[in-house]
């Protein structure tokens, strides 16, 4: 039996193939013996404790028994939940993200926390207090997963679990899953609650779903999707079974390929790839169009003021008063606070408080911040005209395959820009999926990315699930 | 008026600006479920939002905007249709998100106007120049512990009204006419309860000091006064420590200042070495509050009489005088006590004035002296009514009312059935009165002589004695007249 | 934008964050190259353009004025790093 696919496990479990138990145990055995540090938290008595409970409900459930990572970065109830920082080393919330509890009440069995970049502010999971990720692609090249939802995508690319829950603030869903070889979705802005998820930078971040294939992300998403009272910027729309809507049939969808995204530093290896899809989705019945996103070279600098600016805020909490980190240097409060902040959070997430604390002082926040939303809103404005014309933008993932732990952790403009192809979907909150395609040529897993307009989610995975079937 | 205040060697104007903090009356706070209710124990009205526990969101609560919308139409002032939600960044311990959410610049209201009576009774116009909603912060307690500061939430994220006004106010006077009108107001809104006591209102007030004719000089804020005691110590002490040091040659420093009301002072904040930077920027976690004509206008509906209008009413409906009205309107619960008396006694509505002295100098003596509040009177409005019915038909003296009314103070029982039960009804019958004044002449010859030779004054002494003989229930008008009669 | 030392001392204690000597350095470096960076968006013509705060075309979503009471204050004091009674206890604030 091939424990790869919601799909057939779930008609396994029906017809009484396999038992949630037998499932579960499997996953526990794999996640005993591997080596990889996707997991922050792992806990195989409470496995087999939720397995029994479910086993006890009669009735069945979408997602009853399958194993799903949560990203430590979504509080769970009674459960340790870091954000990957020390400061939040020994945080138990009392309380179960929206997300969470919504995967729950389907049936799901959380498996274990997934490793992170520290509040997830990265692109390789090299951040996180708890240990580097590893990719399980290939062990031996001591390569990174990418971030900064590594834990998320090695675990499901590794077979630890059979999906898992990520965010994305400016790619981190998407580049982890182009580089380890997984599909990975970030839906639109407002499709998945906030609530409960450490917040990095609340205008971008959004939850998703990494899983093996397209329709079982399709599953996925609809579980995790839906309206929340208590996020303000949770939209209020039916959330379509994306999976019984599902339709391989591309005939006749536009799909535009943005120029600008054609930078000449970028490697041939992705080029070569980005030109076979193209080429595939072409015979499959699509018209391919060229499309113009004009200020696509400015998302990354307008991505690196906005979302430290509201992480400087949002990190503001962290303080070491009412829970977490608190130092032992405290003869008063402003020395608590400076030791607290200082011990407890890493070097790129102080770089960024401390960009974020620049832009939006005094003197600075016109220059900076408002002008970056500015330029946000150009870049919106940009994606909006080009979906008048196309259904879908096709773009790489990221412009490399995945790289090699501390090769680029001594230049922080280096790193971010393996964002360049994921970020400006994110400022404009349009969903995007990461498809595996193709390989790099040193046979490395590369991703192409599906962009649409907002809630659109469907064309993604309808020409996801071409491009995946037409993969080689 | 004249403000004017004398230094040692010029006249110097008091400028003064008013930023008051109220809390708004609603059953939740302004981002979360939990209850508002004063004097609970320590954080037990803390919710996961009010903690900012990590990935909690906030979600504005629908009546703080009618509140403050209510507010704002009271202020006859501009509502906004569109407001943005800022934060406001800084660390402190009683502020758990290091951030309060606040509006910066675009408040939900604009600019509006509060009337004021002076003492002189003229009126002043103080200009309101925005109101905006924003979350409270917690309490910190740093007298529990020699090291050790102790940290209570209740209080965090409870819904306030920042309302800005003006530096219209020329004195420490004004500035608590201005307090005292703006509270009237809340109250008649019912938007906040105005008790300072509890810190449900609280004020910043801007001090600075001119040469008259010349432009206003460099101000300095004293923060977090909580009553207008307070306020007015806080104003004269700055207006003197800033004139002593103009008048030394010396210039103010633009400074935020502390008043310790022990000592009756303003102090420096000690810690100044960081200048203040709010980084405000639009919190990404709300979007802008879009507010449509309609939902103003249902609210406009439900707006009670305001107290200059209400004002204006007694003067022009009850013939009361200004300064009556403007006492009797006060206070709402004042008003309506008036007002009742009037409704349970119709026959009473030509006697305004009277209900108004029984209230104002009777009734409120009582109720100061046992620091009881209007609502609970034992004299209910319509027992007054029927008392000051029984005075103006002249069944009783007022003489005899005032000890009628300490009766019914005391044992909370209606006038009529105490009148019956001492038989204080008023004497009207002219035999029985004459009878007395007869009697009267009789024992006192020789004053009757002196009166006759033309001492006149006597007239006063003789009516003295028959009220007295009357035991204070003869009519003194009717004896008055039947005395005149007899001696001239 | 060079960030000379001042500055990023003057960030450091906003975000109320202690740098080590040997860290002034290279942070001020990170942020100054960071910042000569972003400054390409000074290329962009954004006159007329109004800054995009969410992308959320939602409206602002209102909630009833009822309260949820937790009638504990376990909830929130649970993960407190030091608490009396029912306090949160933190060092003493130095005004």
């Amino acid at each position: 039996m091939d424990f790869k696919s919601i799909k057939e496990i779930k008609t396994h479990l029906l017809k009484r193939k396999i038992s949630i138990f037998e499932l579960n145990e499997f996953f526990i055995d794999k996640i005993k013996k591997s080596k990889i540090n996707a997991f922050i938290f792992f806990d195989e008595d409470l496995i087999r404790k939720r397995c029994k409970e479910l086993d006890s409900i009669k009735n069945d459930l979408p997602l009853k028994g399958i194993p799903i990572g949560v990203k430590d970065l979504f509080c769970t109830k009674g459960i340790k939940t870091t954000a990957g920082s020390k400061i939040l080393q020994n945080f138990v919330p009392t309380y179960e993200s929206f997300v969470t509890n919504k995967l729950n009440n389907s049936g799901s069995v959380m498996i274990g926390k997934t490793n992170l970049d520290e509040f997830a502010m990265g692109s390789s999971t090299t951040t996180s207090y708890y240990g580097d990720t590893i990719n399980p692609i290939a062990t031996d090249k001591n390569l990174v997963p990418g971030g900064s939802s590594g834990g998320s995508a090695a675990a499901v690319s590794a077979n630890l679990c059979l999906g898992a829950t990520g965010t994305d603030t400016g790619g981190s869903i998407r580049q982890p899953a182009s580089f380890c070889g997984v599909v990975g979705i970030k839906p639109t802005y407002g499709l998945c609650s906030r609530w409960g998820i450490i917040a990095f930078a609340s205008s971008l971040d959004q939850a998703g779903i990494f899983s093996n294939n397209v329709e079982d992300a399709s599953i996925l998403l609809k579980e995790i999707a839906g309206y929340d009272k208590n996020d303000s910027t949770s939209s209020d729309i039916t959330i379509p079974n994306y999976f019984k809507k599902i339709n391989e049939n591309i005939e006749g969808k536009v799909i535009g390929i943005p120029k600008e995204y054609d930078l000449p530093n970028i490697p041939d290896e992705i080029k070569i790839v980005w030109e076979k899809a193209r080429k595939k989705l072409e015979k499959g019945g699509a018209k391919i169009i060229n499309i113009s996103l004009k200020h696509t070279k400015y998302a990354l600098p307008t991505y690196y003021i906005i979302a430290p600016a509201e992480a400087s805020s949002n990190l503001a909490r962290y303080d070491g008063v009412r829970y977490g980190y608190r130092s032992k240097s405290q003869n008063n409060l402003e020395e608590m606070y400076e030791s607290t902040r200082s011990e407890g959070f890493g070097n790129e997430v102080k770089r960024r408080i401390l960009i974020g604390t620049y832009v939006l002082s005094a003197g600075y926040y016109d220059a900076y911040y408002i002008k970056a939303q500015k330029v946000r809103k150009l870049i919106s404005n940009d994606f909006n005209d080009a979906f008048k014309e196309c259904d879908a933008i096709l773009t790489p993932t990221t412009p490399s395959p995945a790289f090699q732990i501390g090769q680029k952790e001594d230049d922080p403009i280096k790193m971010y820009l393996n964002d360049i192809f994921t970020v400006p979907a994110s400022l404009a909150g349009i969903p995007g999926i990461s498809i595996p395609f193709g390989k790099s040529k040193d046979n490395l897993p590369l991703g192409i990315q599906i962009l649409s307009k907002h809630f659109n989610e469907q064309v993604l995975f309808d020409l996801g699930l071409f491009l995946e079937k037409n993969n080689e | 008026m004249n403000n004017i205040i004398k230094g040692k060697k010029f006249n110097w104007e008091l400028v003064v600006g008013i930023e008051v903090h109220a809390q708004i009356s609603s059953n939740s706070k302004l981002f979360s479920s939990s209850p508002t209710k004063f004097g609970s124990t320590p954080n037990s009205q803390v919710s996961l939002v009010d903690a900012a526990m990590p990935g909690m969101l906030p979600v504005i609560n629908e009546f703080c905007i009618t509140q403050a919308i209510k507010t704002g139409l009271g202020l006859k002032a501009k509502i906004n249709n569109k407001s943005i939600f800022d934060r406001k960044n800084y660390f402190y311990a009683d502020l758990p998100q290091g951030y309060q959410i606040s509006q910066y610049k675009h408040p939900i209201v604009g600019e509006g106007k509060v009337e004021i009576d002076l003492p002189d009774g003229q009126s002043k116009k103080i200009r309101i120049i925005r109101l905006h909603l924003e979350q409270d912060a917690g309490k910190s307690l740093h007298d529990q512990s020699p090291n050790k500061t102790y940290v209570d939430l209740n209080r965090s994220g409870i819904a306030l009204m920042e309302i800005v006004s003006e530096p219209d106010l020329s004195s420490a006077e004004e500035a608590a006419i201005y307090i005292n009108k703006l509270r009237t107001i809340l109250r008649y809104l019912n938007t906040c309860d105005g008790n300072m006591q509890e810190g449900s209102l609280r004020a910043d007030v801007n001090i600075s000091v001119k040469k008259t004719g010349e432009k206003n000089g460099t101000r300095c804020e004293v923060k977090n006064l909580n009553s207008i005691k307070f306020i007015k110590q806080a104003i004269n002490y700055e207006a003197k420590r800033q004139i002593d040091i103009l008048e030394d040659g010396g210039n103010i420093e633009q400074n935020t200042l502390l008043f310790d009301s022990k000592l009756g002072i303003t102090k420096m904040m000690r810690n100044k070495e960081e200048a203040h930077d709010y980084r405000y920027f639009p919190d990404p976690d709300l979007l802008p509050l879009e507010i449509e004509d309609k939902f103003i206008s249902d609210i406009k509906n439900t707006i009670p009489e305001l107290p200059d209008e209400k004002k204006q009413r007694y003067i022009d409906q009850y013939k009361l005088t200004k300064y009556d009205s403007s006492i009797l309107i006060s206070e709402k619960d004042t008003s309506e006590y008036f007002e009742k008396i009037l409704i349970s006694n119709q026959e009473l509505k030509n006697h305004t004035k009277i209900i108004s002295n029984w209230i104002i100098s009777e009734l409120f003596a009582y109720l100061k002296k046992d620091d009881k509040q209007i609502k609970q009177s034992p004299v209910s409005p319509e027992n007054l009514g029927k008392l000051i019915l029984l005075i103006v038909n002249n069944t009783i003296s007022g003489k005899i009312a005032k000890e009628v009314f300490e009766e019914m103070y005391v044992n909370k029982s209606d006038p009529q059935s105490i009148i019956e039960n001492q038989n204080l009804t008023q004497v009207t019958d002219t035999k029985e009165i004459n009878k007395i004044i007869e009697k009267v002449l009789q024992n006192n010859q020789d004053k009757l002589s002196e009166y006759k030779n033309g001492k006149n004054k006597l007239f006063g002494f003789f009516v003295g004695q028959v009220m007295k003989n009357s035991n204070g229930k003869a009519n003194p008008k009717i004896v008055n007249e039947l005395l005149k009669e007899k001696l001239n | 934008m060079k960030i000379d030392k001042k500055t990023i001392l003057k960030i450091a204690k906003l975000s109320k964050i202690k740098l080590k000597e040997n860290e002034i350095e290279e942070f001020a470096n990170n942020l100054s190259s960071i910042l000569d960076w972003v400054e390409q968006l000074n290329e962009t013509d954004t006159d007329n353009i109004e800054p995009l705060n969410n992308v959320s075309s939602s409206k602002l979503p209102l909630r009833e004025d009822k309260t949820v009471s937790n009638n504990s204050s376990n909830q929130v004091l649970n993960n407190a790093p030091e608490k009396v009674e029912e306090y949160f206890i933190v060092p003493k604030v130095v005004e």
